[in-house]
C-alpha cells in the first residue's frame, strides 16, 4: 500500500446534524452549527492553505495564511476560528488573500534555513507545501537579517530530535502537547520575534514533563519535531495498517515503511480505539522486533542442564508431539495441557485451545489472563451475562462522574488516559480508589474530588459502604431496578446493614466515612457515572466479589446501558479481552459457554470431528500444583513468561522443574525456557496476520509488515504440532480460522476478515442483530435478561500483616514498560526505567534508616528480592510498591500463593513484607527464603 | 504454614468463607456448584480424599458440599 496521509480538515468536527448552508467558492455545503469556515471549505473539497491549524488540535488562529473573504463582513478573518453562519458566501482565492498569504510565507521562510533539499521532512513538510500552494516565488527580506537559524538541536529524548532553527511558532505541538496528550510539557515561551518552543522551564525534553507520546510530533508541520528514525533512514514510501501490541486499548497504527524496513510507527487518525493517538510504547518501542536477543530457530535438549541444540523445524514439531503423546500413553490423556496467550492473535489463541481440546483430548487449557482478568469474566458473567466491558471508550466523553478504581490509566492505558483528561478538563468530576496517589489524582488542569486512600484489599468493604449510602440514603434509580433486574431485595438488606456503613468500615478501609459518602452520593446523583478499574480490583483474593460488587452499584444506580456509564474493565496486555473470547479458559469453549453444555460441545464436536470432554480442566495455578503432585506432566507455554510473571516464583520453579516436557514458544529466550525442553521461536506483532480485540470489546486487524523472521506463523506451527498428534489441523490462511470462530460462536457470527478491512474494527457482539458491531452492551436488556444483584460480603484476605512482616506490597506497572519487560527492556524506553524500585513512605523509610536511592533487602514469608528505594509519600505509612518489569528484580519472588477464591486470579496486590537497608553485598539478587537458590540473575 | 495446607483444601474453605452469608444447605449447594463448574476432576477427588482423611480440616460447609459432590450429576453430563 503506498503511503497514507489521512485528510486534515483543519479544525475538528462539532457534533450535531448539518443544519447551516453556505457557499464556499461558488460550491454549497450544509455543516453543523460551530463548524468552522475552514472546515466547510475542506469539507466542500476546497482546501485553504493553513500552518498552525490541523483538526486533532482546536483552532489558535496565529499563523493567518488562512484568511479568507466573507460577502458582507470586513476584512479578511482567519478561516481556521471563524464559525460558519447560514447562507454565508465564502471567498478562498481572491487577490487580495492571496497577496496576504505570500506576505506571510515571505516572513516564515526568511527566518527558516532552506535546506529543503537535506532536510529529513522533505516532502512530508507543510511549511514547503504551503509555500507551492500560495505561489512564493521570492523572498525580499533577505536571509541575512535576525533569525533563529543557530538555535542548538535538543537531541535529549531518545526516540525524537527538536530543531528549533525550523520552528515556525505555530504552537500546534503546545497544544497538541495540552489538548490531545493532556500533560501540558510544553510552552511557548516570549512574545513576537522572540517567542519559542521549551519543554518546561527551559529544560531538555528529557528532563520535562513529556512522556514521550509522540503527539507533539505528530503535530508539528516542520521539521522541528521530527521522529529520529526519519531522520537516520529517510521518508517512508508505504504504509500498512496494523494494531498495537502493548496494551488494552489496542490503538491503530501506521507501519511505515521504506521498502521493507520498518520506519516509524504513526498513530492511525481512523483509528477506532485511538482516533490519531499513541503513547511512547506504541509509537516507538518497537525495536525490540528486530533486537539481536531473539531466537529464530528452534531448539531442543534432552534434560533442563543440557545446552540448546538447534534444530529444524519438522525435528521440533515431531519432538514435541511424540513426547507430548507418550506422557499421555503413560500418565493419561489429562496429564497435559497449555498455556494460551493475551499477546498472541485471537486466531493463534483459537488454534492452541483447539489443539488442546482436540489433539490433547482435554481441557488443560488456560491463558494468562487468568493472572489479571479472570475475575472479570466471573464477576461481569454472573451480575450482566457476558464477560466484557460494557462501553465503548468514546464513551467517556460523555460521563459527568468517572470513578476510578484501582487502576493507573495515564501509565497502565495511556491513550484512554489521554481521552478520559480530556473528559475531566471538560468539567467531569473524579473520585479515584486506589491505596496510591496515582498521577489522575492531581495533574495539570485534573484534580480528583474524592481520592479514597484505601488499605489494599479492602475493596469490597469500600463498595458496600458506598452501596450502603446509596440504598439507606434513598439514591437508588427504583425504574430502572424495577424493570431490568433481580436480586435487588436481598442485596439491598444486605449493603444496609449497619456493618456495612461507611462509619463502620471505616476502621478496615481507612477511608474517612465522609469521603465514602460524598463519592456514593456523587456517583449515584449524576446523569451518567462510568467506572473504570483495572487489576487493582481483580488481583485480590476478593477480586471476584468486588467485580460483582462495582456491577451492583452500577445496576442499583441504573449507570448501564447508555453513553457515559458502564462498568469498564481496563485490560493489561493487548489480547486480554480476544484470548478470553477465544475459549482459551478451561471450563469455557469460545464466547464463554460452558464445556459442560451438551448444545455448545456438540457444535465444536460436529465440526472438529471428536468428543470434547464435559469436565473443567485445570488453571494455571492448579497445574502448578498438579505437576508438583506428579499428574500433570507436559506443558505448551504459548508466548507467556510465567515464571517472570506469576506469583510465588519458587512454586512456579518447582513445578516447572517437576515436569517431563515443557515447551516454551517466545520470542526471546526467556526466564521460562530456563526450565524448557524445546523452544519454538515465536513471531512479532509486526510479523502477525490476525486480530487483536481490544479492552472495549473492538476486534482490530494486525496486518503483518513483514515476513515471520523465523519462517513460520505461530496459529502454522501449532497446526503442526497438533497434525503431529494424529489430529490433523490445517489453514490457509488466517481469516479462515476467523471464519471458523464465527461459525462456532454466536457473538462473533458476523465477524470476518473482509468486514474488518471494511469497517476498519467492529465490537462484538457481531450478529444478524448488530451487523456492525455493538459499542455500548445491554442497552434495552442485560445479556442474562435481568441484571443480577449478588450479595457481596467482605471476606478479609488470609494474608495478615505481623510483626515480621508488617508492611503490605502492592504491584504495578509504569507507563514506558509493558509486563514482565521482555519487549521494552530491549527499546529505547530503558532510558526512563533502568531498574524496578520500591517506593516506601517518608516515615517507613525514616524508622527502617531508608534513604532515597539506597539499596534495600524486600522479604514476604516466602522469598526475598533487593532493589533500590525511592521514597515517596504516594503510598500511605504502611503500604510499599513496586513494578514486576525486570527479572532480575523478581518482584514475584515475594508474592504469594494467595488467589482469588472463585478464579484463582493470583493476589498480586496484597503481600505481608519486611524491607530492610540491604547489605552492600550484590545489588539485584533476588532468592526464595526457603531454597535458598539464586533466580533470576541475568 | 499455608504453604503445608493442601491446596485443594484451602481453595476450598475459601470459597465457604465467600459463601458465609448463604443459609447452610443452600451455602453447600452454591459450593458444589461452583467446584463442579470451575475444578479439573482431579482437584475434586482430591477434595474428597481430604473430607476423608482430615474432615477437620476442612469448613463444616465444605464438609457437606464434599456429600453432594459425591453424589452423581445428571445434567453436565460428567
Ligand atoms: S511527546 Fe507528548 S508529552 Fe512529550 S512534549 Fe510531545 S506531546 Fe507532550
Ligand atoms: S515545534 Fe513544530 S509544532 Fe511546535 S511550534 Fe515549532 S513548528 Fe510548530
Ligand atoms: S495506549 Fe496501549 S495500545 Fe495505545 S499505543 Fe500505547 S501501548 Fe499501544
Ligand atoms: S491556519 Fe488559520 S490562522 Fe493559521
Amino acid at each position: 500500500m503506498a503511503l497514507i496521509k489521512e485528510p486534515d480538515f483543519g479544525t475538528p468536527e462539532r457534533p450535531g446534524e448539518a443544519t447551516v448552508s453556505v457557499e464556499v467558492d461558488g460550491m454549497p455545503v450544509k455543516v453543523p452549527e460551530g463548524t468552522s469556515v475552514m472546515r466547510a471549505a475542506a469539507l466542500a473539497g476546497i482546501d485553504i492553505p493553513k500552518l498552525c491549524a490541523t483538526d486533532s488540535l482546536e483552532p489558535f488562529g496565529s499563523c493567518r495564511l488562512c484568511v479568507v473573504e466573507i460577502d458582507g463582513r470586513r476584512g479578511t478573518p482567519a478561516s481556521c476560528t471563524t464559525p460558519v453562519a447560514d447562507s454565508m458566501v465564502v471567498r478562498t482565492q481572491t487577490p487580495k488573500v492571496e497577496k496576504l498569504r505570500q506576505d506571510v510565507m515571505e516572513l516564515y521562510i526568511s527566518d527558516h534555513p532552506l535546506d529543503c533539499l537535506t532536510c529529513s521532512a522533505n516532502g512530508d513538510c507543510e511549511l514547503q507545501d504551503m509555500a507551492g500552494v500560495v505561489g512564493l516565488r521570492q523572498v525580499r527580506y533577505g536571509y541575512e537579517g535576525e533569525n533563529h537559524l543557530d538555535a542548538a538541536p535538543d537531541l535529549s529524548n531518545p526516540y525524537f530530535d527538536f530543531e528549533p532553527s525550523k520552528c515556525i511558532s505555530c504552537s500546534r505541538c503546545v497544544r497538541a502537547c495540552g489538548e490531545v496528550q493532556g500533560t501540558f510539557a510544553l510552552t511557548i515561551e516570549g512574545r513576537g520575534f522572540d517567542s519559542k518552543v521549551s519543554p518546561g522551564a527551559g529544560e531538555s525534553f528529557m528532563d520535562s514533563e513529556c512522556v514521550s507520546c509522540g503527539a507533539c510530533v505528530q503535530a508539528c508541520p516542520t521539521a522541528t519535531l521530527q521522529e529520529r528514525s526519519v531522520v537516520e533512514l529517510g521518508m517512508p514510501s508505504r504504509s500498512v495498517i496494523t494494531t498495537c501490541a502493548y496494551c488494552g486499548v489496542g490503538c491503530s497504527f501506521k507501519a511505515e515503511l521504506r521498502g521493507d524496513e520498518l520506519v516509524r510507527m504513526v498513530p492511525h487518525k481512523d483509528g477506532g480505539a485511538n482516533d490519531g493517538h499513541s503513547c511512547v510504547k506504541g509509537r516507538f518501542a518497537f525495536g525490540y522486533a528486530t533486537h539481536p536477543d531473539r531466537v529464530l530457530k528452534p531448539m531442543v535438549r534432552e534434560k533442563i542442564t543440557d545446552p540448546w541444540r538447534e534444530v529444524e523445524w519438522d525435528e521440533a514439531i515431531q519432538t514435541v508431539a511424540r513426547k507430548m503423546r507418550a506422557i499421555q500413553d503413560t500418565y493419561g490423556p489429562s496429564s497435559v495441557g497449555a498455556i494460551s496467550s493475551s499477546r498472541c492473535t485471537n486466531e493463534e489463541v483459537y488454534v492452541v485451545q483447539k489443539m488442546v481440546r482436540a489433539a490433547f483430548g482435554n481441557n488443560n487449557i488456560d491463558t494468562c489472563a487468568r493472572v489479571c482478568h479472570s475475575p472479570t469474566g466471573y464477576g461481569l458473567k454472573q451480575t450482566f451475562g457476558e464477560s466484557a466491558g460494557t462501553q465503548d471508550f468514546r464513551s467517556v466523553a460523555k460521563a459527568d462522574v468517572i470513578m476510578v478504581i484501582g487502576a493507573n490509566p495515564t501509565d497502565g492505558h495511556p491513550v484512554f488516559g489521554s481521552r478520559m483528561k480530556r473528559r475531566l478538563r471538560e468539567g467531569a468530576q473524579l473520585v479515584v480508589v486506589d491505596p496510591r496517589r496515582i498521577d489522575l489524582v492531581r495533574s495539570p488542569h485534573v484534580e480528583a474530588a474524592h481520592h479514597l486512600q484505601l488499605k489494599p484489599s479492602t475493596n469490597v468493604a469500600v463498595i458496600n459502604a458506598m452501596a450502603h449510602v446509596v440504598v439507606t440514603e434513598g439514591l437508588v434509580d427504583r425504574s430502572f431496578v424495577a424493570e431490568r433486574c433481580e436480586g435487588f431485595d436481598a442485596w439491598a438488606e444486605f449493603v444496609a446493614l449497619p456493618e456495612n456503613s461507611p462509619e463502620a468500615t471505616e476502621p478496615i478501609t481507612g477511608v474517612p466515612a465522609a469521603e465514602v459518602r460524598a463519592s456514593a452520593r456523587m456517583y449515584a446523583t449524576a446523569p451518567n457515572a462510568a467506572i473504570y478499574y483495572g487489576l487493582g480490583v481483580t488481583e485480590h483474593s476478593q477480586g471476584s466479589t468486588m467485580v460483582m460488587g462495582m456491577a451492583n452499584l452500577a445496576m442499583a444506580c441504573g449507570n448501564i446501558g447508555r453513553d457515559g456509564v458502564g462498568v469498564n474493565p481496563l485490560r493489561g496486555q493487548n489480547n486480554v479481552q480476544g484470548s478470553c473470547d477465544m475459549g482459551s479458559f478451561p471450563h469455557e469453549l469460545t464466547g464463554y459457554r460452558h464445556v459442560s453444555d451438551d448444545a455448545v460441545r456438540t457444535v465444536f464436536e460436529e465440526l472438529w470431528g471428536r468428543t470434547l470432554l464435559p469436565d473443567p480442566g485445570l488453571r494455571i495455578p492448579n497445574m502448578f500444583d498438579a505437576a508438583i503432585d506428579g499428574s500433570f506432566r507436559g506443558l505448551f507455554v504459548h508466548g507467556e513468561d510465567i515464571a517472570q510473571s506469576d506469583p510465588n516464583l519458587q512454586h512456579v520453579s518447582a513445578a516447572l522443574e517437576a515436569m517431563d516436557l515443557v515447551v516454551v514458544q517466545d520470542l526471546f529466550l526467556n526466564e521460562t525456557a530456563k526450565f524448557a525442553h524445546v523452544f519454538l521461536p515465536g513471531a512479532s506483532f509486526l510479523e502477525k496476520d490476525g486480530t487483536f480485540t481490544n479492552a472495549e470489546r473492538r476486534i482490530n486487524r494486525v496486518r503483518a509488515v513483514m515476513k515471520p523472521k523465523t519462517g513460520k506463523h505461530e496459529w502454522q506451527i501449532v497446526c503442526e504440532i497438533a497434525t503431529a498428534m494424529g489430529y490433523p489441523m490445517s489453514y490457509d490462511h488466517p481469516g479462515q480460522i476467523m471464519s471458523e470462530i464465527a461459525r462456532v460462536t454466536p457473538t462473533f457470527k458476523g465477524v470476518s476478515f473482509e468486514l474488518l478491512d471494511d469497517l476498519g474494527s467492529v465490537q462484538w457482539p457481531c450478529n444478524d442483530e448488530a451487523p456492525e458491531g455493538t459499542p455500548t452492551m445491554h442497552v434495552d436488556a442485560f445479556v442474562r435478561g435481568k441484571g443480577k444483584f449478588a450479595v457481596t460480603a467482605y471476606v478479609p484476605t488470609d494474608e495478615r500483616t505481623t510483626s515480621r512482616f508488617p508492611l503490605v506490597l502492592t504491584t504495578g506497572r509504569i507507563l514506558s514498560q509493558y509486563n514482565v519487560g521482555a519487549q521494552t527492556r530491549r527499546t529505547g524506553n530503558v532510558a526512563w526505567h533502568a531498574e524496578d524500585v520500591l517506593e516506601l513512605h517518608p516515615l517507613d523509610a525514616e524508622n527502617r534508616g531508608v534513604a532515597d536511592g539506597d539499596m534495600v533487602s524486600l522479604a514476604s514469608r516466602v522469598g526475598r528480592t533487593t532493589l533500590r528505594a525511592r521514597v515517596s509519600d504516594r503510598m500511605p505509612p504502611g503500604v510499599v510498591y513496586t513494578t514486576f518489569h525486570h527479572p532480575v528484580t523478581g518482584a514475584n519472588v515475594v508474592t504469594t500463593e494467595n488467589s482469588d477464591w472463585a478464579t484463582n486470579c493470583p493476589e498480586y496486590k496484597v503481600t505481608a513484607v519486611q524491607v530492610a537497608l540491604a547489605h552492600p553485598l550484590g545489588r539485584h539478587a533476588s532468592e526464595s527464603s526457603e531454597t535458598g537458590r539464586l533466580a533470576g540473575v541475568d | 504454614m499455608a504453604a503445608t495446607v493442601q491446596p485443594e483444601e484451602r481453595m476450598a474453605n475459601q470459597i465457604a468463607a465467600n459463601f458465609r452469608h448463604v443459609p447452610g444447605d443452600r451455602a453447600a449447594e452454591a459450593i458444589a456448584a461452583h467446584i463442579r463448574l470451575f475444578w479439573d476432576p482431579r482437584m475434586r477427588r482430591r477434595l474428597l480424599e481430604v473430607a476423608d482423611r482430615q474432615a477437620d480440616d476442612l469448613d463444616a460447609v465444605v464438609l457437606v458440599a464434599t456429600q453432594l459432590l459425591r453424589q452423581p450429576q445428571e445434567a453436565s453430563g460428567g
